[in-house]
């Protein structure tokens, strides 16, 4: 039923859905810093494999909840969709073509809403200077039907529910409130008329009653404008509410990717599993809690990266299915455990019978 | 005997221009071991009543009503009297954990010094305290010797939590101790909270916007908006099947995973929390209320009882109508 109000916003002829943007084995690493004399003596810093080789696709339309603990790498993850973190490895492509050298008009499709509205508004402009300054940069003087930068930036606001646009023209971002701010710049996104938004932990700055009207405002304009969304959070309960499809990342990979439902209430990764543990709810403090602190990218173990934390291995369930070996030493890469839902876990595989384990 | 009695706590912040009330009329108290939860976005003055009761606000700051900690007076007190009861007899874990600790300073000897200016030991025995707190927040006694920078942040909340019941206060406040930190984090210390309360048999006042939370922790819940109380009760029932419209929006805010209700739906409330200098009249959650009528622009409402040891501030609950009716 979700299901087939997700695809009527896909074009009707298209059997398979239309992939926007494609990620295909991503890596981004940091090079640690190291004291002066040490670097003169020609050592290095630690590398961090930030995001460790990361392949999935965003189609056309949908809403992408991207899910984990700090450090995980989703928002490296995010920066580099947007071209704004440069890559070590792997590609994206955007319709089909990997990005080009200038990204210039890449960037005008493919916008960013961040977390922190306060942070991210020149106090200094007024509303509308924020607005028109991606239309000025771009050399967009006129819109498509001939409309003027006035009308262009009242539609962006207006889209993003701040009405009369005119009201807000001349007002600067410390007069309006915090769920207006966000507003302000989900419509500086908008004004370029983008395909492909990406918002990281849009929300979770805002008061808890704001939130909501913000999501609502995220859906509506998928709904309207046939936006492609990827949400960046590290809150499973707002990516049941938005979601279409979520995908769990643990040190630089994902770990399970699947549409939300699957993902959120069966999921078959012990960390996703985990992740879902600690979302608080009456009596949740009752349930395994993973201890140890957020794993540290400048240390990925080897086999399963999660295996140190992993309760299948420490409660002896993978000995017992004869996986544990695998868990410690071989790396693995996501399969598929229904349709269109993989993780990457060999107990998993060893549940689903998927023969890809033996290979 | 309650630990904390507060009634009728009124407190105004004073700016060159105006003042400011952001604690209307709060009471409440506090049994011993009981846990309190006190919910409400920013500026609905939460954060404000734990600064009364410790007595941290701005000195211009006018607090009017009675806050009584174990029978005794908190805003009678002398500055040496009050210096004795901080820590002591109440004791507050911050939000901002990172900051609250000295980077210059190992963790063992900041936390030994709440002890040893409060005369509970000396400066040896204080030590020795200091290790079996960290093992009670479940940290290695060892850690006394790192500063701060080498501590994680869930491990420098821990910290503030040993603090905190370094001198055995009888009240313990925590102001969103778990915000700042990452989601599995946050569930090890609010497990850890939960653990020292039962064991110690703690009292507590549990600050925070993120009702689940409360729900896990709290014996009982206190909703707050602009400065007052809107509903208060046992936590899981006021949770559950919330009585004011306002705590209703704040719990759909935090949906149940599975919940077909929320489902592709984010729930949330039109408009913005009211600024507290200039606040609508009548229920001063008209405005925004999706289940407001005529009287609510003009009735304020109070706290009617609601169920058995439930009140709501809301004209929509029963006892309310019949009280207007009696009027009528």
């Amino acid at each position: 039923m979700s299901q087939a109000e997700a695809t009527t916003a896909r074009p009707p002829d298209a059997s398979e859905p239309e992939v926007v943007v494609e990620v295909r084995d991503l890596r981004v690493t940091f090079q640690g810093r190291v004291g002066f004399f040490e670097g003169l003596r020609g050592k290095k810093g630690t590398l961090s494999r930030a995001v460790d080789g990361v392949s999935f696709e965003l189609r056309r339309g949908e809403v992408m909840a991207l899910a984990g603990e700090s450090g995980c790498g989703k928002t490296t993850m995010a920066r580099a969709i947007m071209g704004l973190q440069p890559v070590d490895g792997g590609e994206i492509l955007y319709e089909g073509k990997p990005l080009p050298r200038d990204l210039k008009p890449y960037r005008r499709e493919v916008q960013m809403v961040f977390q922190d509205p306060t942070g991210t508004l020149n106090p200094r402009q007024t509303i509308y200077e924020i607005i028109a300054e991606g239309l000025r940069i771009h050399d967009i003087d006129r819109g498509p039907n001939g409309e003027p930068e006035e009308q262009l930036v009242a539609r962006a606001l207006s889209r993003a529910g701040l009405r009369p646009p005119e009201r807000f023209f001349l007002r600067y971002p410390h007069e309006v409130s915090g769920g207006q701010r966000q507003r302000v710049v989900i419509a500086g996104a908008l004004v370029l008329e983008p395909e492909v938004i990406v918002a990281d932990e849009p929300v979770s700055n805002l008061d808890a009653s704001v939130r909501g009207e913000i999501l609502q405002l995220l859906m509506k304009l998928r709904d309207d404008l046939d936006l492609t969304i990827i949400i960046v959070t590290h809150d499973l309960g707002l990516a049941w509410t938005v979601a279409d499809r979520v995908a769990i990342m643990y040190l630089g990979r994902i770990v399970e990717i699947g549409p939300a439902e699957d993902v959120l209430l069966r999921p078959e990764h012990p960390y996703s599993k985990a992740l879902l543990d600690v979302v608080p709810e009456p009596g949740g403090l009752e349930r395994p809690i993973l201890t140890g602190e957020p794993p540290d990218p400048t240390r990925i173990p080897p086999g399963c990266r999660f295996h140190p934390r992993c309760p299948v291995v420490a409660s002896g369930r993978a000995a017992e299915l004869g996986i544990e070996d695998r868990c410690r030493t071989e790396d693995l890469a996501l399969q598929d455990v229904a349709p269109e839902h993989s993780s990457a876990c060999y107990e998993a595989f060893a549940r689903h019978g998927s023969d890809a384990t033996t290979g | 005997m309650s630990v904390l009695a507060v009634k009728d706590l009124w407190v105004t912040y004073r700016t060159q221009l105006s003042e400011i009330p952001a604690v209307r009329g709060v009471s409440f108290d506090i049994p011993k071991g009981q846990v309190l939860g006190l919910a409400g976005e920013s500026g609905c003055g939460k954060s404000t009543i734990a600064g009364a009761i410790l007595r941290l606000l701005p000195a211009r700051t006018k607090i009017e009503g009675s806050i009584e900690l174990e029978g005794e007076d908190v805003l009678g007190m002398k500055p040496g009297r009050l210096r004795a009861v901080r820590w002591t007899g109440a004791s507050i874990v911050f939000q901002g954990a990172m900051h609250g600790l000295n980077p210059v300073k190992r963790i063992g000897d900041q936390i030994a010094e709440a002890i040893v200016v409060h005369q509970q030991a000396g400066e040896k025995q204080a030590l020795v305290r200091v290790g079996a707190l960290l093992e009670q927040v479940g940290l290695p006694t060892r850690r006394m010797r790192d500063y701060p920078h080498e501590l994680s942040g869930g491990q420098k909340q821990r910290v503030m939590i040993a603090m905190a019941l370094a001198c055995s206060p009888s009240l313990v406040i925590a102001d969103e101790p778990t915000t700042a930190l990452d989601v599995m984090v946050q569930a090890q210390v609010l497990r850890l909270m939960k653990e020292l309360q039962s064991e110690l048999g703690l009292s507590m006042i549990f600050i925070t916007h993120d009702l689940s939370v409360l729900v896990e922790t709290s014996d009982r819940l206190a909703i707050m908006y602009a400065g007052k109380i809107v509903e208060e009760g046992p936590a899981d029932m006021v949770f559950h099947s919330p009585q004011h419209p306002y705590t209703e929006a704040l719990a759909a805010a935090f949906p149940e995973i599975g919940d077909d209700r929320f489902r592709r739906k984010p729930m949330g409330l039109g408009g913005d929390p009211p600024d507290p200098a200039d606040l609508p009249s009548g229920c001063s959650f008209h405005p925004r209320c999706p289940k407001a009528f005529d009287d609510c622009s003009t009735v304020e409402p109070e706290l009617y009882p609601a169920g058995e040891r439930r009140r709501a501030a809301c004209l929509l609950v029963p006892a309310a109508k019949e009280r207007a009716g009696a009027h009528a």
